[in-house]
């Protein structure tokens, strides 16, 4: 759900903020009436405002958990973009790279990440670490490919123009192939800053004692929809605002275009 | 710097094994502007490439040499229709462009004589998008002049300006880059006739060499003997066509 919710925003220019809050007034009533016409039990669907008083009961336990999550998904993606961009550098350089490496990054990416899941709690235990494992595997990708895509893309007016400068390529690539790919980059990022929370959950669905994940199938076992909803809507806005902070950092990187 | 040199270039090219341009022979003469004229898809841009030294997706049979006998593409000072100016980076970094490249150490006298020479001492700060078109195409030539290359390759460098700007361009062009070895590809017959000391006329079967008009370079746009030397390479161009 959080994915699909990202996802839009991902397309979209400035937030302006009146929309929003509108568009959120009018899911919550939206959400009540449903409640309210179906007479729906409260541990099957609970209205907006049961929820929020469970999250107020709840703070300090949610609080909790959501460091847990906010961790596992920053440093997931700290590492993932680091390791995406080295890829990708290396990948743009090197033939040999590009020959050896690239099948076999596009394999990978045909297992669906779900199914990794349970080798990388076995690897890397109960801990944060499998989690962020988790989160690394699900944005390498995209970071890696669009940083990969940006860098294969220099126009090549650039490059005739640098070549006849009589310059090497190591210099092309530091003074005019990165730079040039850097929105490409950054589209990246604000991709994998949607991607990284899923990958945070499911490592969490999968094997933990910690996060809002595990917070959440802990709450639907002993029929605490309530909780659940107030766990769920918490990573929900976790993600939105990862995905805004993640924007503004990376907007002086997108915003000349080439 | 050394005198520029005389540039010869000889032999023929072929695109997916069929001819683009037959065995030729084309010779710049050392110190003057030598313009290359003809339509689309004759070859111009490949001789251009060929003396820079950049890959060309035709086969070159042939040589490319100078009169001094050294190498050629290594003393080229390259300058396209697209300015070619990095969008991320300041007008003055954009004509330091080469030495960053090249990891020399800056010189900032020159990069301000330079800069003011075109005009552009005032916008040495700023960023290319906040510059017209005609400041972008003149950003450009500092950072050719700024190669202090002895061979200089314009390809279609004015054509994307309004008639104006374009002859403005042109002899400033002409000043800045006074004694290098000029070799401009065109498919103006009016800048062909300003700026040729040497015009040359290309179409798939030959080289033409047409007579130039005695005024000097860059002459004046209603002079009527660079009027005259317009239209018959406009007519000679549209025979070629028809």
């Amino acid at each position: 759900m959080s994915g699909g919710v990202n996802a839009t925003f991902a397309g979209a220019g400035r937030v302006k903020y009146f929309p929003v809050l509108a568009a959120t007034l009018f899911a919550l009533l939206l959400w009540q009436a449903v409640v309210s016409l179906t007479g729906l039990p409260k541990f099957i669907l609970p209205g907006p405002i049961i929820v929020a008083e469970a999250w107020l009961d709840n703070v300090a336990i949610i609080a909790e958990h959501t460091l847990v999550t906010a961790s596992e998904v920053l440093i997931g993606l700290l590492i993932g973009v680091i390791l995406g961009v080295i890829t990708a550098v290396q990948l743009a350089t090197s033939r040999i790279a590009r020959v050896l490496v690239q099948p076999i990054l596009v394999f990978t990416q045909a297992l669906p990440v779900f199914a990794l899941a349970p080798i990388l709690t076995l690897w890397f235990g109960f801990g944060l670490w499998s989690k962020i494992a988790m989160a690394v595997l699900i944005i390498y990708f995209p970071v890696t490919a669009s940083f990969f895509d940006g860098l294969m893309r220099t126009p090549q007016g650039y490059l005739d123009l640098a070549r006849t400068m009589q310059a090497s390529p190591s210099r092309i690539l530091w003074h005019i192939r990165i730079p040039a790919a850097l929105p490409s980059l950054a589209s990246g990022i604000r991709l994998a800053a949607v991607y990284a929370p899923i990958g945070a959950v499911i490592g969490e669905w999968v094997g933990a004692s910690r996060g809002l994940g595990y917070l959440m199938l802990l709450a639907n076992g002993r029929a605490k929809t309530d909780l659940m909803f107030a766990a769920m809507l918490t990573l929900g806005v976790f993600s939105v605002l990862l995905h805004l902070g993640v924007r503004r950092l990376t907007r002086d990187l997108g915003r000349h275009g080439v | 710097m050394k005198p520029a040199p005389g540039i010869m270039v000889k032999g023929s090219a072929s695109l997916d094994g069929a001819p683009l341009f037959r065995p030729l022979s084309l010779s710049l003469e050392a110190g003057c502007w030598t313009c290359l004229l003809g339509g689309s898809g004759v070859g111009k841009s490949t001789i251009l490439r060929l003396v820079s030294g950049l890959p060309t997706e035709a086969v070159f049979e042939g040589d490319v040499t100078a009169n001094d006998n050294i190498a050629v593409a290594p003393r080229v000072a390259y300058m396209a229709q697209d300015d070619l100016l990095l969008p991320w980076a300041t007008i003055e970094e954009n004509v330091q462009l080469g030495g960053r490249l090249r990891a020399e150490p800056r010189c900032k006298q020159k990069l301000q004589d330079i800069l003011a020479r075109v005009g552009l001492s005032d916008h040495a700060g700023k960023r290319p998008s906040e510059l017209s078109g005609g400041q972008r195409q003149r950003a450009a030539l500092a950072r050719t002049l700024m190669e202090d290359k002895p061979i200089v390759l314009l390809d279609e460098p004015f054509s994307a300006l309004d008639a104006q700007t374009r002859a403005l361009m042109q002899d400033l062009a002409v000043d800045v880059l006074r004694g290098k070895t000029v070799l401009i590809v065109t498919h103006d017959p009016a800048e062909a006739a300003r700026l040729g000391h040497a015009i040359v006329v290309m179409t798939p079967d030959a080289l033409i060499a047409c007579p130039t008009p005695e005024a000097q370079v860059p002459r004046p746009v209603d002079d009527l003997a660079t009027l005259e030397c317009q239209a018959a390479l406009m007519r000679l161009l549209r025979g070629q066509a028809a």
